[in-house]
């Protein structure tokens, strides 16, 4: 190609690329335009105005009280709190059950990777939706009532009315929490302790059990990827085998798993939006009820867009910093 | 760790190789007996399989498969007219005929694409109706698992060629589409499904002229495929990275323009890497329809709750009524899954 014809290919390129950005904001101007008129014509208000209204609708859990005289912007704020109180416990669970089941799924021992390999190749091909909707059904049906509930460890009660906990409470005006309140149970069901809804158990224990399996591939893979020569060298030092896991494996499978890691706890996080479908009031859950109530699709959606684009951008930061820590330094 | 010997001499050491191991092995197998004794006593012993309502609610404890036998079809079918449901019947066995042929890598000829077109006229066609003296069903009436497939199959035909578009534009020496193409992408992966299924149940119909309404199917369908195809242009930009740069060098040197260069050169070459895990993105899609009973589309999920939520002789049965529609989407998507390891097996020695 000779230097004229280039420079007026390269003049070409810079004038498609202007047509195409004219392009895309005149489309999004029209469709933005349009769907403001069709608004009017029906009469309907648009505008982020209504945030400061009262709701109409009271949320009945969470760490944020909100009744139904309060504004918008605090239900959403409710369930934002909502959202990360389902979500991070469940991070949780499911790395730690996933990596236990991932390590299980290599074991030395025939029983236990046949229920390891079992377990993640059932969940991981069922819906999540289908899980949540078994576990809520089954929790709300098929566990004793709340007046005579089962205890699964000491001072762990569970029944149709939920689970109670032990938890952390200080003493009257303190800040520091300074004992653990044991739940009791009495006449009229479970009392004391953090009692958690039926609706965040089976959000959680879902998001939970459908994660694990998830993360159990990955921290296989991650296993496999170490080389055997390390495993040898391990055993010619003399470590024993959960020492050989511990410092010789993990840390450098870790570079494998971190990165796929993210993304699976970037998909719990969005996943944890279903618990619309089982009744937990979490952000998604109060947008829905906005839109029913007042039609503000537009700006709702806008709302929980931009809320999980920004949770999303806060777990890659995060992970990202974490992996910069456990990658391999020095070669590129 | 990864000395994991295979067959019953293995076996044999890995079970009752050294004290610990036999305690583990005795702890486990007391474990699946205990659980394997329940899961059999409850679902078989115990389980009434004829669809008699009566005799269900007498088993105190017992699954009650009865409500399968009674109702599997509006599970499957959904509000389907009850006398034409040999037709969506014969649409989910094309095109799950034509998917299983297009999984051979020995039939990826041109007259694949044809052939899908032919399939998917013809389930819409059987769906739909109206036509060679069969009667209309409105989409409003489809359900169970036809949709459920046909949601999958449509949504991942529509995404493909955005996804493909978008991965290349990514690519693209363009700053412009280059900036284009990666906030879309980042932009609808960074956001939950549900939220572009709701966008498009809420705001699309917004942006249609007064009067015609889209079908709500429709609806769903757009926001499926603009959700999928960010998903498969990652996928695809993988693949499209793994090929040599090389490849494109000398052809451009042999003289083949741009688009030739990445039509006959680097996209079947970056396509084959990617097929298996184009495949686990499949199982995905097929899994993630589910969703779409949030609004108000009856598929396998929503049609269960249709068939029994209605009924009060049925509804105390919904958890084996679940287990059943599990059991379905387990059956297709460890199929898929499978598959996928297989095609990597057999693409992998093409390859080597």
């Amino acid at each position: 190609m000779s230097r004229e014809a280039s420079r007026r290919g390269a003049w070409l390129a810079w004038v498609v690329q202007a047509l195409l950005v004219l392009a895309v904001l005149a489309g999004a101007a029209w469709v933005v335009n349009h769907a403001l008129e069709v608004l009017r014509s029906r009469g309907v208000r648009s505008g982020f105005d209504f945030l400061t209204e009262p709701a109409g609708f009271s949320i009945s859990e969470g760490w944020i009280d909100f009744d139904a005289s309060q504004p918008f912007w605090r239900a959403f704020l409710a369930g934002l709190v909502n959202t990360v109180r389902a979500s991070v416990p469940a991070a949780i669970f499911s790395v730690v059950l996933g990596t236990l089941i991932g390590i299980g799924r290599l074991a030395p021992h025939v029983l236990l990777r046949g229920i390891c390999t079992a377990y993640v190749e059932l969940l991981r091909n069922v819906p999540l939706l289908v899980q949540l909707l078994m576990l809520a059904f089954a929790i709300a049906n098929l566990l004793p009532d709340p007046t005579e509930p089962v205890r699964l460890l000491p001072g762990v009660w569970l029944s149709k009315g939920g689970l109670s906990v032990p938890w952390p409470v200080s003493v009257e005006g303190g800040w520091w929490p300074t004992h653990f309140e044991w739940p009791e149970k009495g006449d009229f069901g479970v009392s004391g302790g953090a009692a958690l809804s039926p609706e965040y158990v089976t959000i959680v224990a879902g998001l939970s059990f459908y994660s694990a399996a998830f993360v159990a591939e990955i921290v296989r893979a991650g296993i496999l990827s170490v080389s055997q020569g390390q495993v040898l060298a391990g055993q010619a030092l003399g470590l024993t085998s959960v020492q050989q896991l511990r410092i010789v494996i993990l840390p450098q499978a870790l570079r494998v798993i971190v990165p796929s890691l993210t993304n699976q706890l970037l998909s719990l996080v969005k996943n944890s939006s279903l618990a619309v479908a089982v009744g937990y009031p979490e952000l998604v859950s109060v947008a829905n009820t906005t839109i029913g109530s007042n039609g503000r699709a537009f700006e709702c959606i806008a709302i929980i867009m931009a809320v999980y684009l920004l949770l999303s951008l806060l777990i890659s930061f995060g992970m990202n910093r974490y992996n910069a820590r456990v990658a391999l330094r020095g070669w590129r | 760790m990864r000395n994991v010997a295979q067959g019953p001499i293995a076996w044999r050491s890995e079970l009752w190789g050294s004290p610990l191991r036999v305690l583990a092995t005795v702890l486990l197998l007391v474990l699946l007996a205990w659980g394997g004794f329940h899961v059999v006593d409850w679902g078989v012993l115990h389980a009434v399989f004829r669809p008699d309502a009566e005799a269900c609610r007498a088993v105190q404890h017992g699954a009650c498969w009865g409500v399968v036998a009674e109702k599997w079809r509006p599970m499957l079918f959904g509000r389907f007219p009850y006398e034409e449901q040999w037709r969506p019947a014969i649409a989910v066995v094309v095109l799950s005929a034509v998917t299983v042929l297009s999984a051979w890598p020995r039939s990826w000829r041109w007259w694949l694409v044809p052939l899908w077109i032919a399939a998917l006229l013809l389930f819409v066609l059987l769906m739909r109706g109206g036509v060679a003296g069969l009667s209309h069903v409105p989409t409003s009436r489809w359900g169970g698992l036809p949709l459920t497939i046909g949601l999958a199959v449509v949504g991942l035909a529509l995404a493909f060629p955005l996804a493909l578009l978008l991965a290349l534009g990514r690519r693209s020496g363009w700053p412009v589409v280059r900036t284009l193409s990666a906030s879309y992408i980042e932009l609808v992966r960074g956001v939950p499904l549900i939220s572009v299924l709701f966008m498009a149940s809420f705001l699309l119909p917004l942006l249609w002229p007064a009067g015609w309404q889209p079908d709500v199917l429709v609806r769903v369908l757009a926001g499926l495929a603009l959700f999928v195809a960010a998903y498969l242009a990652e996928i695809i930009r993988g693949g499209l990275q793994a090929v040599p740069r090389g490849q494109t060098e000398v052809a451009m040197a042999l003289g083949f323009g741009r688009w030739p260069v990445q039509r006959d050169i680097v996209l079947p070459q970056a396509l084959r890497l990617v097929v298996p895990a184009l495949t686990n993105s499949v199982v995905g899609t097929l899994k993630d329809t589910s969703l779409v009973t949030v609004v108000g589309l009856f598929e396998l999920t929503g049609a269960l709750g249709l068939a029994l939520g209605g009924d009060p002789t049925w509804r105390p049965f919904y958890l084996e009524g679940y287990l059943f529609i599990a059991a379905v989407y387990w059956v297709l998507c460890f199929g898929l899954s499978r598959y996928s390891v297989w095609l990597e097996r057999r693409l992998g020695e093409g390859a080597r």
